[in-house]
């Protein structure tokens, strides 16, 4: 297809740097410079997507960010796929492939239209009404039947091959726009010798000098001025020009994220370069500059392609040379839309008529029409449109009613003025106040140090915005602490300007007819939606919005939100104020995950810890579990084992020979100093004070409630060092816990702590040999029972390197833990690994290390525990100093509830299958016949098979437990009960013979 | 994010540096065990949550690792002032005077200055903190 509307002559695009690109696999031709939008446009191509709700055909509205129709899916491959994209913003690459979204089987054939025809079911708030019965039917049918048929493109299946950056800035002044404002306001600055950030969302810088043909500034055209002056920017040290770039957030103390498209516009992007860069900017001060934009009329049938804003229609002829009909209407209540049927006009396109609701029209631009013979016909309204993929005419009426009149358009332009963008400003969290002469939401009151200049604050005609917007620019330098340099202010010689307009419906959008006069195009909210939510009891505007949607969409009712107030003000009869203006949020347009995610993906979306031992276990066929950030062995299978195999041989060679554990993901903290008793005596219940350099204590810290927090071995290395630890999640949290009540609460203790979990390797050898294991390999240390008892730490060299070799156990059998440099973890790992050889010991797991603990009835902190249990409850009393008058918690743990009778209690569960192993998590009941719901007296906190015990074994919380020992409980599951026997915690060497065995 | 000062590094440092450490000023008894049920209650789980200013302890955790206190107010989120811990607390009327309205203030719910015993040994409490 040849680009049949593009205007030789007009426009700034070069005609011999053809692009190929395909629309639904038609083959179509564009220049460099377009936008997918203007290509269309070029080929005639008006009908581009069909509606969200309705299904009705919908064309291209706007020329800009804000549209609220044209969305369509670009594709590069399989996994370069974006649905929902601007077709308006979408720059045309050679190659580009697009695709309409939510038509079936094709854009101008779609079954989905029935929806349009079912309209009446499909009013403000259906689904809160009409799909309500049977109840089960809105699951299983209607919502997924609704939202098969609602909706626009088609998400990415795929992970996005994509990758993204992102970068922190900071400078004296952003300006944020880049119209003839904004650029003002940016050279201002720069001038003073100011770092200068200058954004704006479009290829290039200008804004609405884009379309606004009659500007003239310091003797050039207005579009070129901006193009000279941006390049004189550009030339600049101190300045930083960011287009293609959306600041979509506005944060608090001037902190503004914006996203730049670095590749959506390229044919063939290279790989090494990011699709977006996500810019994080702290400014000194703000210059908002992101100017207005064109509101639509709402009459009936106001969305068929071809209507479109007047403005749009004006930049796709003065800027991508492109006619957007042959023979146009236009309807405004505006001045500016004259100016694009003037310069339509000028260009040959026939203007049919244009129809002006207002009374009496005048003004320049209004002459200047009539001198072009055009039509104008005043106090007139357009009642409705026809034509099914395209407008095919306009029907007019005098705006208070009699003779109709059908005149022939193939596309209609309209304007009901322009509502300022007060989208970041109103994120700033200023309070925007509402002009009730000129009917607009204007920035009031400030919240941050930025300021609005231009067509976003109000101010009209382009001289006074430049005026201002310089003047601006070189006091936010100022005010940012520059010392000032000086330039030439720029001088605008001529400039269009454009009267106000109108807010909600004209007289063809009802009243409450059947007609749809739609208020937003995206949700497919019509005024009388709007009408019917007031009706309906939604008094504030933030209900009429959640009710209709009105405003709700991608585009955040950039066109409809105040056409949609002023509808609702109308039929509360209420003004505009009162009703309230509906909050603004950020992203000012959307924005991608991959931009906001940015390098945080795959490997770096969180950091993974390895032991220093790793290597060894992965060489050595370990399984790993994540816990926390930490890789853990969690068994080491060998040929022809499955988990249950692994794990069973590896509990069962420890008990009967050795086993080598990585314990270096344990938390350690050093307390150091000579308070360190003292601070230990106020941190843990257990007493400290006495315990005797080289001797061990299991430790139990409470938070302040008296529930139990973390515990772990601490040693006792000196009168003023202890060396602690924790549980391997609760390090860090428990670091921070003891440093909050040194520093807040007890400063006048003389003690330091250090977090030494990475500095230690820890391995732990247990079982009956593991003496045999490691003494080879010790100097420095008497092994024996005697001069090395159970719970006792001592300093000395192993395999030459230094270790504070513990003498304790999480098995109950006789352990040693070897802490050595982390460095020297796996050289020494290597050597006891050696060793254990010569006696059959095992590598074994934190699968086996769980089931060995609970053989022995030993907690986990935050598996038998969950913040809601207390010493008394875990059976930890004998762990309570009972002469200590204060350490953290000892008034929590007092509390009535805290002592009460009948708190659960942690026991010990054996199933009368002994081969049946619970699940953890079961509830517990204490009669199975009961009704449902049951009353549940406890959960099974840990089960496993024990190989050991030759039977199942588990711990749980019961209600009064230890007063049940003996009784018989059940666990009810979906298809059966398990009865279960509540006993003691431990269920192996009951006497403890075999920590010295 | 916000720019938060630690009163020890004497910088203005973004947000993620910091943790938020809860209400300020709230002082743990020297001779908690004996405390009434009423008074601990008052002590660990009432807060005064106002709109307006508020007293906060934070941590540069990923700094100084020191906490320190700040006044805030949870409206603006902007922070008035912050100071080390063990300072006295600030006092509202002053600080405000210069930018805010006396509202403000009004909002704030005056946190029960609790009768510390001043023990000898105490430097800094939370309270002070």
């Amino acid at each position: 297809m040849a680009a049949t509307h593009r205007i030789a002559g007009q426009g700034r695009l070069t005609p011999a740097k053809t692009l190929r690109f395909t629309f639904d696999g038609q083959q179509l031709t564009g220049l460099e410079g377009d936008t997918l939008a203007s290509a269309l446009l070029a080929n005639g191509v008006h009908l581009v997507g069909r509606s969200f709700k309705y299904h009705r055909p919908r064309g291209i509205l706007s020329a800009g960010a804000e549209e609220p129709n044209a969305l369509v899916g670009v594709e590069r491959d399989a996994t370069r796929k974006t649905p929902n994209v601007r077709a308006t913003v979408q720059e045309l690459y050679d190659g580009l492939k697009a695709n309409s979204q939510n038509r079936w089987p094709s854009l101008s054939f779609d079954v989905g239209a029935v929806n349009d025809l079912a309209s009446p079911m499909f009013s403000a708030g259906f689904y809160y009404k009409t799909f309500m019965w049977p109840k089960a039917a809105w699951k299983n049918f209607y919502e997924p039947k609704i939202r098969e048929a609602a909706g626009l493109g088609v998400a990415p299946d795929q992970p996005d091959s994509d990758h993204y950056s992102a970068r922190y800035e900071h400078c004296d002044v952003l300006v944020l726009g880049g119209g003839a404002a904004g650029i003002a306001a940016a050279l201002a600055a720069a001038e003073t010798g100011a770092r200068v950030i200058l954004a704006d969302e479009q290829a290039e810088f200008g804004g609405a000098l884009r379309f606004e043909a009659g500007a003239v500034i310091d003797g050039a055209d207005g579009w070129s001025w901006a193009q000279a002056t941006v390049a004189k920017l550009a030339a600049m040290d101190n300045v930083r020009l960011l287009s293609r770039t959306t600041a979509f957030g506005y944060y608090a103390q001037n902190f503004v994220g914006l996203v730049e498209r670095v590749t959506d516009h390229v044919a063939s992007p290279d790989r090494d370069l990011p699709r977006e860069r996500l810019w994080q900017v702290r400014a000194k001060r703000v210059v908002l500059a992101s100017g207005a934009i064109e509101r639509h009329m709402v009459f009936a049938d106001n969305d068929r392609p071809g209507v479109m804003l007047a403005s749009a229609a004006r930049t796709y002829l003065n800027h991508y040379g492109v006619a957007v009909g042959k023979n146009v209407g236009v309807y405004t209540a505006n001045d500016s839309a004259y100016a694009a049927a003037i310069d339509l006009k000028k260009a040959g396109v026939n203007i049919a008529a244009i129809v002006d609701l207002r009374d009496n029209p005048s003004g320049e631009l209004v002459e200047q029409a009539r001198a072009l013979n055009i039509e104008i016909n005043h106090g007139r309204a357009v009642i409705r449109t026809a034509g099914r993929l395209r407008i095919s005419s306009m029907t007019i009426q005098p705006k208070n009613g009699g003779g109709e009149r059908t005149i022939p358009v193939d596309a209609l332009l309209m304007s009901a003025g322009w509502t300022p963008s007060v989208h970041l400003f109103s994120q700033s969290r200023g309070k925007v106040a509402f002009d009730e002469e000129t009917k607009r939401f204007l920035p009031g009151a400030y919240a941050q140090d930025c300021v609005s200049v231009g067509a976003c604050n109000g101010t009209d005609g382009l001289s006074a915005s430049v005026e201002e917007a310089y003047a601006a620019g070189a006091k936010a330098a100022k005010e940012a602490g520059v010392k000032a340099g000086k330039g030439a202010k720029p001088k605008v010689e001529a400039s269009e300007s454009w009267s106000r307009g109108m807010l909600g419906a004209g007289p063809g959008a009802g009243p409450d007819t059947t007609v749809k006069a739609f208020v937003d195009f995206q949700n497919d909210v019509t005024a009388k939606d709007i009408r019917l939510a007031v009706r309906e009891g939604m008094r504030s505007i933030e209900h009429v919005k959640r009710f209709t949607t009105n405003g709700m969409a991608t585009d955040q009712g950039k066109t409809s939100n105040m056409h949609g107030l002023a509808i609702a003000a109308e039929t509360l009869d209420k003004p505009i104020p009162q009703v309230g203006l509906t909050t603004f949020r950020a992203p000012y347009t959307p924005v991608t995950f991959g931009s906001i995610v940015n390098h945080g993906r795959g490997a770096l979306f969180d950091p993974t810890r390895k032991t220093a031992m790793h290597g060894w276990a992965e060489a050595h066929g370990a399984v790993f579990e994540d816990v926390g950030q930490w890789k853990r062995a969690w068994y080491f299978p060998r040929a022809g084992e499955d988990m249950h195999a692994a794990v069973n041989r590896e509990c069962v060679t420890v008990r009967k020979s050795a086993g080598l554990f990585d314990a270096s993901t344990l938390g350690k903290i050093e307390v150091v100093g000579p308070d360190a008793a003292k601070f230990m005596e106020l941190l843990y219940t257990n007493p400290w004070e006495k315990l005797e350099p080289g001797r061990c204590r299991y430790g139990i810290m409470l938070r302040e409630d008296g529930f139990i927090y973390d515990d772990g071995v601490v040693g006792r290395l000196a009168a003023d060092r202890f060396h602690v630890t924790t549980t391997t999640g609760g390090a860090a949290r428990v670091m921070n816990h003891m440093e909050d009540y040194l520093q807040t609460e007890f400063p006048h203790l003389n003690a330091w702590l250090t977090s030494v979990s990475e500095q230690w390797a820890v391995i732990a050898v247990q079982g009956p040999n593991s003496r045999k294991i490691i003494e080879p390999l010790v100097e420095g240390i008497d092994l024996s029972d005697e001069a090395m008892p159970h719970m006792s730490v001592r300093e000395g060299k192993i395999c030459g390197v230094p270790t504070r070799l513990f003498r304790m156990s999480f098995t109950g059998d006789r352990g040693f833990e070897v802490n050595v440099p982390a460095d020297y973890g796996q050289a020494v790992w290597e050597a006891l690994w050696a060793e254990g050889q010569k006696h059959g010991a095992c590598a074994y797991g934190t699968e086996a290390m769980h089931v060995l603990r609970a053989e022995k009835g030993y907690i986990i902190v935050g598996q038998d525990t969950d913040g809601t249990v207390t010493c008394n409850d875990a059976g930890l009393d004998w762990a309570v100093g009972k002469k200590k008058t204060d350490f953290v918690g000892i008034r929590g743990m007092m509390r009535p509830d805290l002592i009460a009778k009948g708190r659960r209690q942690l026991v010990g569960l054996k199933t009368k299958d002994p081969k049946e192993v619970l699940e953890e998590g079961a509830q517990i009941v204490a009669d199975p016949k009961q009704p449902i719901p049951m009353k549940m007296i406890g959960h099974v906190t840990s089960s496993y098979w024990s190989e050991n015990c030759g039977r199942s074994i588990a711990l749980g919380l019961v209600a009064g437990g230890r007063d049940r020992v003996g009784q018989t409980l059940y666990v009810p599951m979906p298809d059966r009960t398990i009865e279960v026997e509540v006993t003691g915690t431990v269920f192996f060497d009951e006497k403890g013979e075999r920590l010295n065995g | 994010m916000l720019l938060i000062r630690c009163p020890y590094c004497e910088e203005e440092r973004p947000e993620l540096e910091f943790r938020n450490a809860g209400e300020a000023h709230i002082a743990r008894s020297t001779n908690i065990a004996a405390e009434s049920d009423e008074d601990f209650e008052k002590f660990f789980f009432i807060r005064s949550n106002p709109k307006g200013i508020i007293f906060e302890r934070w941590r540069h955790i990923h700094g100084c690792a020191r906490f320190f206190n700040a006044v805030r107010d949870t409206v603006s989120d902007k922070f008035v002032m912050t100071y080390k811990a063990g300072e006295p607390k600030p006092d509202l009327a002053k600080i405000m005077k210069t930018d805010k309205p006396a509202a403000v203030a009004a909002e704030v719910d005056p946190q029960e200055d609790k009768t510390k015993k001043p023990a000898a040994k105490r430097a800094a409490q939370k309270g002070d903190a």
